[in-house]
Order: structure tokens, then sequence, then C-alpha cells
């Protein structure tokens, strides 16, 4: 029995030489100072890729990519198809993962100094991988195909329309067609199925060949320097010296994708898929259009930077970015290995960390929107009506029927586009409060041909109550100094006060 | 057990072989050729399937947006029309909306949905006469000039007339700055 089991064995051995494999694979020798929890993170990457493979084969089956059928498609594998939620939601959260934990990933290989001579390859191919991985991020919200998704094209188009001279191309390109339908869709499809994960996989292998043909990374002690003549024989000392089979040490890599899948499932479990949100029809103007989270720190920098500074923003600074992270191996290759000894490169980190974190937290917040609905949902409380006069609360009423709610908080509530209004008239007089109205200024629109002077004069009665009961209302350094609005007449605009400025 | 395979090892003895034969050599060549001939036979057309968006551009068309009447004067509607290069599949995105201002008269004014920052759908807001943009605060007057916020120009127009009581416009390409219509 055993005899026949071995002799079997062995014809499979001499076709498939599989022990050869195993000794240029899994045998391969490694330092052992590799068996580290930082040096997990690679293969959750590959393991959140593998889940993405298997949920998204299962959700092309039921998938329909038409303009017409995609909203619908979704919800059937949400409500109909049976534990079609559960591929979704996989799928969803395999991604978000899938970015999170490769940005771990490269963090690690960055503030190890992995990228240096003789790894210079891996470290491009990876750069090569992080771009992939995040044009099939983009590429799958499309898939989503819902209000979000459409104006997310549409500002894909919108920024494509930026480029000069060849923009108008690159946005039929884009779109398959001259507006937003079903041939755009399709290209996005193409994008997410076939042409990323195609390439996706065909810079994983390089890069696991990498890996294997220049080893991994070992553990960089402060003060042992990298230098191109000395590092190949360096390396093969440790290995010699402390050496095992790579086999040997998945044991964290184990635990760690354990508990990756374990979280990913959790998510599905208990956060579920995301989306579909509303239909993409466009005459539904929605209230917002927000990416997913991997884009909503380029989402939070297009409101946040100068006006006219997005040829910066999308074209010369992400050039920048990737010839920076492609040179880096040639710019830094010997010397220093250990995070300790190297603080620009700790510097880099922490401030890409907090630069992407703030911008990340203000796009979830996106105080730079009009809250679109702030003004027929969201009443004026009564502390701030109480105790007016008819003139004032005439202009409570200009303030909400106006939409400056949208812009303009009260006690918290509201746009955060302008300045929270619940104390203005302690920084603003009244003839201020008229001017800013009437000519706006400082990012906001000019009210002049909008507002009758009866109700600019009611709206300014208001503005100039909202004080602190024990904080008196900001007023004018020079002329009678009385609280306006107590007994000084209040200057009629379109009337001498303020047309006289003009 | 390793001697016996003939596979074995990563490298086999051969003869050296003369690259320069010279019949294989002109069969090689003649490879070549045929698969340079079928190469551009195929690949020509790949990349005119691929540019032809661009190659056989569509151009704005004119599109009715109906009776004038339905728009009241010294007022800002929006209109929905139909894309005109639409095809089954687009399913509800061939639905094109746009702002149509009438002054007075035929005195028209239509403006396209897409904010001129980013492409993101304006609002029209008529008691403070304002088009606001959802995604980072654009805003817009009436007539469509710009009013605050990121947009580098005013909202895209539309060409337009009026026919037989129609209002006719110029749409079916999506605005963007490298090309805003109109």
């Amino acid at each position: 029995m055993m005899t026949t089991l071995k002799n079997i064995a062995l014809w499979f051995e001499r076709r498939l030489h599989l022990v050869k494999l195993y000794e240029q694979t899994a045998g391969h020798p490694v330092p052992k100072s590799t068996g580290s929890w930082f040096y997990t993170f690679g293969s959750m990457t590959l393991t959140c890729f593998v889940i993405q493979i298997v949920t998204g084969i299962f959700l092309a089956m039921a998938y329909v990519p038409s303009a017409a059928e995609a909203y619908h498609s979704l919800e059937l594998l949400n409500y109909a198809q049976p534990l079609g939620w559960v591929m979704r939601g996989m799928h969803y959260w395999g991604s978000t993962m899938m970015v999170i934990v490769m940005m771990c990933h490269m963090t690690q290989v960055f503030l190890w100094g992995a990228y240096k001579y003789p790894r210079e390859l891996t470290w491009l191919s990876g750069c090569v991988l992080l771009v992939l991985t995040l044009g099939l991020a983009f590429s799958g919200q499309v898939m989503r195909f819902d209000a979000d998704a459409y104006w997310g094209v549409g500002i894909g188009a919108a920024v494509g329309g930026r480029i000069p001279v060849v923009g108008d191309a690159v946005v039929h390109l884009l779109l398959g067609g001259p507006i937003i339908g079903t041939d755009a869709l399709s290209r996005f499809f193409s994008l997410h199925v076939f042409i990323l994960p195609g390439s996706l996989l065909a810079f994983v292998s390089i890069h696991l060949r990498l890996v294997l043909g220049k080893g991994i990374n070992e553990q960089p002690k402060p003060g042992v320097l990298v230098k191109r003549e000395t590092y190949d024989q360096y390396y093969h000392g440790i290995i010699k010296r402390e050496g095992v089979p790579f086999a040997a040490i998945i044991n964290k890599d184990v635990v760690a994708n354990g508990i990756l899948l374990l979280v990913i499932v959790a998510l599905t479990l208990f956060v579920g898929p995301k989306g579909p949100g509303i239909p993409a029809n466009p005459p539904l103007v929605i209230p917002e259009a927000k990416p997913d989270y991997p884009f909503l720190w380029l989402f939070a920098a297009a409101a946040l930077l100068p006006n006219g500074s997005e040829i910066w923003l999308f074209f010369v600074f992400p050039a920048i970015a990737a010839l920076a992270l492609f040179a880096l191996p040639f710019l830094s290759n010997e010397g220093e290995k250990h995070w300790r000894r190297r603080p620009v490169s700790i510097a880099i980190v922490v401030l890409t960390y907090l630069g992407v974190g703030l911008l990340t937290y203000e796009a979830i917040v996106g105080p730079w929107s009009p809250h679109m609905d702030a003004w027929s949902g969201l009443p004026i409380k009564a502390e701030y009506i109480k105790g007016r006069t008819p003139v004032e609360l005439q202009g409570a009423l200009v303030f909400q029927n106006m939409q400056c709610r949208n812009c303009h908080a009260i006690a918290g509530e509201g746009g955060h586009r302008g300045p929270d209004l619940t104390a203005v008239a302690t920084r603003m007089t009244n003839p201020q409060l008229v001017r800013q109205v009437i000519q706006g200024g400082g990012n906001m629109p000019a009210y002049a041909r909008n507002l009758s002077p009866e109700e600019t004069r009611a709206l300014v009665a208001y503005l100039c109550s909202l004080h602190p009961p024990n904080v008196p209302p900001a007023r004018e350094a020079v002329g009678v100094l009385k609280p306006i609005g107590e007994s000084s007449p209040t200057p009629t605009p379109g009337g001498n006060s303020v047309t006289s400025n003009q | 057990m390793a001697s016996s395979d003939p596979n074995e090892g990563s490298s086999h003895e051969m003869p050296p072989y003369d690259w320069r034969a010279t019949r294989r050599d002109f069969i090689l060549k003649l490879g070549v050729g045929i698969n340079s001939v079928a190469g551009a036979l195929i690949g020509i057309p790949i990349i005119g399937y691929f540019v032809s968006a661009i190659v056989q551009k569509k151009q704005p068309t004119w599109i009715s947006l109906g009776s004038i009447d339905q728009f009241p004067e010294e007022a800002t509607r929006m209109a929905v029309f139909m894309n005109p290069y639409r095809t089954q599949a687009d399913g509800d995105t061939a639905h094109i909306p746009c702002w149509v201002k009438r002054a007075h008269g035929e005195n028209f004014t239509v403006f396209a949905i897409n904010c001129t920052h980013l492409g993101c759908p304006v609002r029209w807001f008529e008691q403070s006469k304002l088009f606001l943009c959802p995604c980072h605060g654009g805003a817009f007057y009436e007539d469509g000039s710009h009013a605050a916020g990121p947009p580098p120009r005013g909202l895209y127009h539309y060409e337009h007339k009026v026919e037989k009581g129609e209002l006719v416009i110029k749409a079916g390409v999506l605005p963007t700055l490298a090309d805003p219509n109109a």
C-alpha cells in the first residue's frame, strides 16, 4: 500500500518537479528575523485580492453592465439572489481592506528601507500595483452605477476636460461617446473586470518573482549601511547564519490573514454592502456626490485648495508624486535602512498620513458644501426667535426663505460653508452687515439684486439681534455710541449709506 | 532517480547552433513579414474601434424642449430632454436635465446642469436666485455668472432658438472646460 502511494507520488514528481518548485518558493531561505508581525501586510494584500477575484466572479454572474440594468441587478443581488448581499459586502469591504493593508505594506517597506539596493524593481512593481489597485477602487465605485457613480464619472470627465490640448479627446475616450451613458459604464466595466485585474495579476507575479529572487529584506539594524559592493555578501552571510525556509516563518502571516478575513466577514455581516444609493437618474438633482473612502481626500482637496489650482491638484501633483515614488529607490539606493536613523522618512510618513487623514475627515464633514435642505428642513430654534420685534421676525423669515441657512448655521445647525451666525451681531455692526449682504464677498454671493430694501432691512435687523444676552452687539467706533437696533434708525439699504460706498 | 530523468537539471547539453543558417533564416523572416501584415490588419481595426469616439465625434444637435408656454416669464425652470445619441441600454441616463431661464417673451437662456468646477449637478434656488453646487460649494447668479466658490467660469450655455413656438437647444454633448458646447 505504502509503496503504491509512493510510486504514484514519484510518478507525479517526475513530471511536475514539485520538489524543485518547493525549494524555489516555500522552501527558499529567508532571514529568520523576517518572521515578524510587521512583515504580514504583503500577504494580507494578496489575500484581499483573492477575495476580490472570487467574489467578483460571482457578482459578475448577476451584474448587468448596462446603464439601464446595472442598478436593478444590484438590487436583485441585495434582495433577491440568495447571499448576493454577502458577495457584495465582501467585495466592498475586501476592496476597502485591500487599500488599507496595501498602504500598511507600503509604509512598512518604506520605513524598513526595503526599497534600497537590490530590491529597486520590487518597489517599482509595488508602485504599479498601488496605481492598479486604486484604479480598481475607482472603477469599482462606478460599477455601483447609482447617482454618486454617475456624477463621479462626470467629475472624471470634468477633470479630463481640464487637460490642455487633448482634454476633449480624453473626455470622449473616457465616456466612449459624447455624454455619460451606458458606453461609459461599459468602458469602466472592461477596465474593472478585465484590464486592471489582468494587469494586476501580471504585476503580482513579477512582484513575487522579485521577492523570491532577491530575498525578503532582513530586519535592518541601526548603523548597518547598505553598500552595493558588499550587500549581496552581507545578505548571504545572514542566510548562512540564520536562514530558515520561508514556510517556517509564515505562522504570523497565517494568523494575520485569518484575522483579516474575520474582519471582512464581520464588516459584511454587521455593516453590509454599500448602496446602491439614489438611482442614476440625472434629473434627480442629488444633494451631494461623494467618492468612496480612498478618494475622499482628493474630493476635499478639490474644495479646499485656492480657486484655479485644480491643474496642480489633478495633474502636476500626481505627476510629482508618481515621479517621487518611482525615483525613490534610485535617489536613496544605499545607506541607512533603519527608520530610527531616518528622520526625514519618518516625517514624510507622518505628514502624509496627517494630510490624508485630515483631508478625509474634512471630506466626511464637507463644510464647504451648502446644506441644500437646511432652509426648508431646519427650523430656527425658539430661543433665537423669542422676544424679537416684528421687523426682526420678518428678517428671520427672509433668512430662511432666501436659503441663507444653506451656508450659515445658527447654533451649529445649517450649512457650514459660511460663518456660523449664532452671535454675528457681536462681530459685525449694522452697516457692515448691510454691506456684506448687498455686496457679498469672501465667497458669499451678492444679494443686491435678489433682496428688496425692506427685506434687507429686516434681515439685518434680525442678524443684529443675534448676540448672547450678556454680550452687547458690535457698534461703530465713531459717531453716536448706541447699540444699533435700539434707538438709532437702521440705515436703509439701497439708500444713501450703501450706494454712496459703491 | 535524478539521473534517470532526462529533464532534470537546468541546462541541457546540445551542439552549438548557427543562427544564420540561410534557409531557416529566410523562413523566419518570411514569418515575421506575414505576421507584420496580419498584425497591422488586426491592430488597426482595434485601435480604430478604441478611438472611434474621438474620430467620429458626435456633435451637438438641435433638440426641442417643448412649447415655450411651459416656461413662465421671469422664472427659471428645469427642463429634461432625451439624449439624441441614446441607445436602449442607456435607461434613465438618457434623460438630461438643464435649466431654462425665461426673462420675457422669447428671451431665453439655457444652462447646462453641470457645474463648471467638476461637473456636479447645480440646483436652482428660486428665492435667493442662485444656482448652488452640492460638491464643492460653487454658486452662480441667475444669469449663470460666477458668484462664489471654486468654479473657474460661469455656467455653460446651450445654443438655443425659438421655432414654431418651441424652445430648441443645441445639445447632446457633455459640456466640459475643453468643449463648453457654445
